[in-house]
Order: structure tokens, then sequence, then C-alpha cells
């Protein structure tokens, strides 16, 4: 059994670019990839910044290169694209050479599609070819299609935990590549914009109507965003003689207990989570050369977030920064966006920036970074997802020597 | 594959019948309708929650179970509150609240989106609601299958209890759709206690099947 | 105003399925939140819906939510000072 865990892909897609080297360029930029709401019709659209894909669902499977397929939903497309760019990355070319599996993360599935076909669907005297779409709308069909896409269907589930899903199903993939259950795998997630997301979100009033401010004392909100994060994990065996990028080398969740949707004031579930990752790592806080946020940008988040950190590190904070203000908050997929940005930071030697950040929270000791910082020791990165239903799971990404 | 590992209760809920250790504890016959008799098994058991009013039937149903599950043992005596797992599967996701979501956004002339529904479109909040109630803060994920695979989710729960990721696990299957509902919701733990049954796929295939 | 509040009573009842709750258990004055009702972030985004759906006044900010739904009362006046 593997004692290491190896990432040797990556792959994302998301409103700074549709691949890792145009989102690389991008977050060297410094600039937000948040813009107005342009491919959904909504009664928000023009209105409401989002961190859209700037592609029409036509475009995006063109750009899956599944052309002879029959038409699939946005989100199946966006995982699509992001998990083919990790396999190709990765330099895997004979998926029957190792045992290997693809663990998917969503939260809406095929939701994009389903509100607009909703009332047909409803109508037994409407029929016709788009009835298939029903199949399209479960989290699991999804994954199947990436799945196949790829060809990795030795080990293929689908984990829904909102906005950490994509953190557990790396964490879920370390683990099965741990037992011996498969040799490699595929793990992230992938979500698309919907209406029904903004919709919700607009009536629990946390979407901030400007860009949103992560850790910042007047933050007032997120942006949402959409797209895909997929990374390649290999055993010690299968990454015999290729490149290693990074290892995975902590892990942990646990429940905050606290609220359906807002964080604890003291951040007891995200303390547990990054306790957890600690331990399994063997790694302490002092070691931590980067910390990627969850930081959404909501007043609850940022301050529970923030109390943890706090309760974690004390007064020796390492540059930290939410990469949210790039991207908008991506929902299932963030925690496999933010895994790539982790590995870039690291094989770059490069902090991301917390952008739009002013003003120093008064709760909190750190102050985000705020500039592209380069030639730095990135050694080891901590990030953080957080999700409804008090999901907190935190990740330890390693430079691997 | 050989376990070291127990069921040490579970606790059933579909058509109408409330099954506690496989044994039937509790019958609803006055309707159809599921929230009638999920209403009506909260006022039985004496449950006591207020917010379980508030709660979408989804997560009522697994609230519900896991209030009768845990009367069975008191676990947050012998278990410290991050040493409890909670791994729940089921197929439907959260669709129920989805459809009721959705008919409130679809409506241009009635357009009021509740945000009480809208926190519940999420499959994973009914694990939040159980770690809420009964302050458990270890490790917990939701997964979506087509039917309930009990040889992926005993050897996840195994997996998690031998490499001492927790040291009890509230697990199971948790499902509604118009109508349609089942709960199966059980302990695992490392130790002989209560049902001690092993915890197999076999073993829980037949304890869930047979009742 | 007494009438109002009657009907704010049933209406928060109905809004937030507060099935064991009646009428008469809900004082004028006592706060909605915390220790009086026990409602919590997502009623306050409820009865600002209810707000909304029921008496057309909207509520922007949830942070206004705070002094509107401090007690039954204080929401009978907001409505009344609001209402076109």
């Amino acid at each position: 059994m593997s004692k290491k865990i190896y990432i040797t892909g990556l792959g994302i897609i998301s409103a700074i670019g549709n691949n890792v080297e145009e989102t690389l360029d991008f977050l060297n930029k410094q600039k937000s990839g948040v813009s107005s709401l342009d491919n959904i019709v909504s009664r928000y659209q023009h209105q409401l910044p989002v961190g859209e894909v700037k592609a029409s669902n036509d475009e995006l499977k063109k750009l899956a290169g599944i052309e002879h397929l029959p038409d699939n939903t946005r989100t199946t497309y966006l995982g699509i694209i992001a998990a083919k760019e990790a396999v190709k990355n990765a330099g895997i070319n004979n998926m029957k050479e190792f045992r290997t599996g693809l663990i998917s993360a969503t939260s809406v599935g095929g939701m994009g599609i389903t509100e607009n076909l909703w009332f047909d669907y409803l109508n037994p005297e409407k029929t016709g070819e788009w009835l298939r779409y029903i199949e399209t709308h479960e989290c699991g069909d999804s994954t199947e299609s990436i799945a196949e896409s790829v060809g990795a269907t030795d080990y293929v589930s689908t984990i829904s935990t909102a906005c950490s899903s994509s953190a557990n199903s790396i964490m879920f993939g370390a683990r099965l590549i741990k037992h011996g259950i498969v040799d490699r795998i595929i793990v992230g997630g992938t979500d698309s914009l919907s209406r029904f997301t903004i919709n919700g979100f607009m009536t629990l009033m946390i979407l901030d109507n400007e860009h949103c401010k992560p850790f910042d004392a007047e933050r007032k909100g997120l942006n949402l965003g959409e797209g895909a994060g997929f990374i390649v994990l290999e055993s010690e065996e299968a990454a015999k003689g290729k490149t290693i990028l990074a290892e995975l080398s902590g892990y942990g969740n646990s429940n905050d207990a606290y609220h359906q949707t807002a964080s604890s004031p003291d951040g007891a579930g995200a303390y547990l989570a990054m306790e957890k990752a600690f331990k399994i790592s063997g790694l302490k806080p002092e070691n931590i050369s980067y910390i990627n946020a969850h930081g959404t940008g909501t007043a609850i988040n940022d301050l529970s977030e923030g109390t943890a950190i706090t309760r974690m590190f004390g007064k020796n904070v390492p540059f930290i920064s939410s990469t949210k203000a790039y991207t908008g908050h991506t929902l299932g997929a963030c925690g496999g966006i933010e895994a790539v940005f982790s590995v870039l930071a690291i094989n770059h030697n490069t902090v991301f920036p917390n952008l739009n950040y002013k003003n120093q929270m008064p709760e909190v000791e750190f102050t985000p970074t705020t500039e592209l910082l380069t030639n730095q020791k990135i050694d080891h990165v901590l990030s953080n997802s957080f999700g409804f239903g008090g999901n907190t799971s935190a990740l330890i990404f390693s430079r691997h020597n | 594959m050989s376990t070291k590992n127990y069921i040490s209760a579970i606790c059933s809920i579909k058509n109408g019948k409330v099954f506690v250790n496989n044994t039937l504890d509790y019958t609803f016959t006055e309707s159809n309708e599921p929230i009638d008799f999920f209403k009506s098994v909260y006022k039985h058991y004496q449950l006591n929650y207020p917010k379980f009013y508030k709660m979408d039937s989804l997560s009522k149903l697994a609230f519900i179970a896991s209030e009768i599950l845990l009367k069975t043992q008191a676990i947050s005596k012998e278990h410290t509150p991050e040493n409890i797992a909670i791994i729940i599967a089921n197929s439907a996701s959260s669709l129920e609240i989805d459809t009721e979501h959705q008919q409130t956004i679809n409506d241009k002339a009635n357009y009021f989106p509740s945000p009480a529904n809208f926190v519940y479109t999420l499959p994973n909040i009914l694990i939040g609601e159980i770690a809420i109630r009964n302050k458990i803060k270890g490790e917990n994920t939701f997964f979506i299958f087509d039917k309930f695979d009990t040889l992926f989710m005993s050897s996840y729960i195994n997996s998690l209890l031998n490499s001492k990721k927790a040291s009890i696990c509230v697990a199971g299957w948790v499902d509604f759709y118009e109508n349609h509902y089942e709960a199966n919701l059980y302990l695992v733990e490392n130790s002989e206690k209560g049902l001690k049954s092993k915890h197999t796929a076999e073993e829980l295939n037949k304890r869930i099947t047979n009742n | 105003m007494d009438a109002l509040i009657d009907k704010l009573k049933g209406e928060i009842i109905e809004q937030l399925n507060l099935e064991d709750v009646k009428k008469e258990d809900i004082n004028n004055d006592a706060p909605l939140f915390g220790d009086g009702l026990g409602l919590d972030s997502i009623d306050a985004l409820e009865l600002i819906v209810l707000l909304e759906k029921n008496y057309g006044i909207k509520v922007a900010n949830p942070q206004d939510g705070k002094k509107i739904f401090q007690s039954i009362r204080t929401m009978a006046e907001y409505i009344q000072a609001n209402q076109k």
C-alpha cells in the first residue's frame, strides 16, 4: 500500500481561464475574473457580478472534444474539460496500465438544463428528443460522463457535501489509494451557474452586488462562480518515473454542528478539520508557507474561518489569501479549483493575492496578502473548504523532494 | 472481508412503520401522507425538538430515524464529539425540496423563493441537522448512489474505524422523493455492543431487507 | 394595531412552521430571536420574504431585520409605518 499520495496532473476551467496555462497567466495579472452574468437568462442578468466562464454550452462542448456525443449539461462539459486536461497533464496514455478511478463532486448537477425544461417535463403532451435530459439532472450523471470521457472506470463515485464537496472527493481519492483499492484516481469537482442557485443565494442575502472582498472588514457577501478543477493522484508505484508536481500530505474533515448554513463564531469545525489534516501530515502550523483560505467574503464565513486560523496559528499566521475574488465562489467545484491553485503556488513559488482587500478585520490579527508574491519558498499549502450543513474540510499540499 | 467492527443498533422507517433492531416498534395507518406519518412518529417518541417542523421532508425523515436510533445507545457518553462520524447516502439527493424551490422561482407573477427551502436543497444538510442536535463533530460525508451499496458503505466505514478516524459511526440510507421514502440508519462501532452484529455487507443486506 | 398584531402572529406561525406554537403563546413584546421564540437567521430571512409577500415592503439590507424583528410589536409598527 502506498504511504504517499503523489499529484501528477492538474486540470482547470473557471472565469479566469480554460486551462492551467491561461489560469496561471490570469492569476499573475492580479485581475478579477468576476464580471456580469451573460450566459443565463435571469432577472439578475447584467446586474449581478459572477465568475462566469465566457463560453456558450456549444462552445464548451467543442472544447470538451465531444461533438460526436449527444448534448449534455454545462456542469458535465466543464468537468470533462478539466478532467481531460488533468489526465493529459499527468501523461497518462494507457488507462489499463493501472486501476484508475474518478471521484467527482458537484452541488447542482444538471440543474442548468432542468430549470429550462421543467414545465415541459411536466407536460405529458409535450415530447421530444430533449426528454433524455431528465437523466442528466442527477448529480451522478455528470460523474459518469466525465469518467467515460477519460476512460477512468475502475472506481467511480459522486460526493455532494455543498461547498466542501471537491475537498472531500480529493480526501476520499487519497484514501482509496492508501487502502490499495485503486492505483491512481482523478479527483475534484464541477459546478455550473444556474438560476436555481442564484435565486437561492439571493434569498439568503449573502451575495455582494459588487466584487466580493474576502477578509475585508467591510465585506458584503460572495460572488457566485462556475468551473471545474481536477487533479490526478497516484500511488508511489503508479507514479514511478513520472514528474511529481506535489504531494497531498494531509486531509481532515469534521462537522461544525452549529447551524444549517451559518458557520460557528468560534470556527470549531474549521479548527478540527485543520487539526486532523496536521495530524495526518505530521506537520505543524509553523511548517505551512501559505494558506489558501475558503474566504467567501460573507460576514459569517470569514469571521468564523479567521477565528479558527487565529486559534490554530496564533500570531504567526503565514501568507494567507482567498482566491475567490478571482473566480467567484464555484461551490462544489471550489476545492478542486483551489487544489490546482495550491499546487501552482508550490510549483511557481508564488502567493496569489487576496484581491479587493482594503480594511483590516478588527476580530483577527492577520492581514491577507494583497500583492502577487514571487520567489517565495512555498513548501506546504493549507487549503480550506467549508460547506453548508456544517461540513468542514482542510487539505495540505506539500513540495515533493 | 473479515471485520472487527459491529453494528450495535439499527432503525428502519418505511411504509408507515418504524423498526428498531429489526423489530416492529410503531405503525401508523391514519394517513398515506409521509409527512403525517413523520409528525406522528415525532409525537409518539416524544422527540421535543421544535426545529423538526421547519425541516424539509428528507431531513424530517433523517431526524426521526437518527433520534430513535440514538435512543438505543448513549453514544455521547462513550465517544467524544470529534470521534463520532456520520456517513449517509441516498439516491434522490434533495430532489423533493429542489422541486419546491424551482416552483417558487419559475412563476414570475408569484416570485417568492423561500430561503428556508433553499437551505435544504443540499442533501448533506440532513447530516448537519443530526450533528447540530447531537453535537457531533466528526467526519461526515454524503454519497449519492443508484441504490444502497452496502459493500461500498461497509468497507468505507470499516476503513474509517480501523484507521481511528472515528470511534463510532452513524451510517445509512435516507431517501425521499414523491412520497417514496425509506430510512435505514445504524450504528457501527469497534466493540460488541447492542445487536453485536458483524459489520459486513451481507449482514447489512439482511438487516435492511428483513423488515 | 391589535388586529395587525393578531394577523401577524398567525402569518408568522404559518410561514415559519411553528407547529407547536399558538398565537396566545407569543407575547407582543418578547424577543422573537434568541430566548423568546428561538428564531434563527434563516427565520429572519423568511420574515423578510413575509414582509414583501404579504405587505409589499422590501427590506434590502438583512441587518435592518435586527431592529424590525425585535418583537411582534416592533414588526407591526414597522409595517404600519412603511406600508403604502
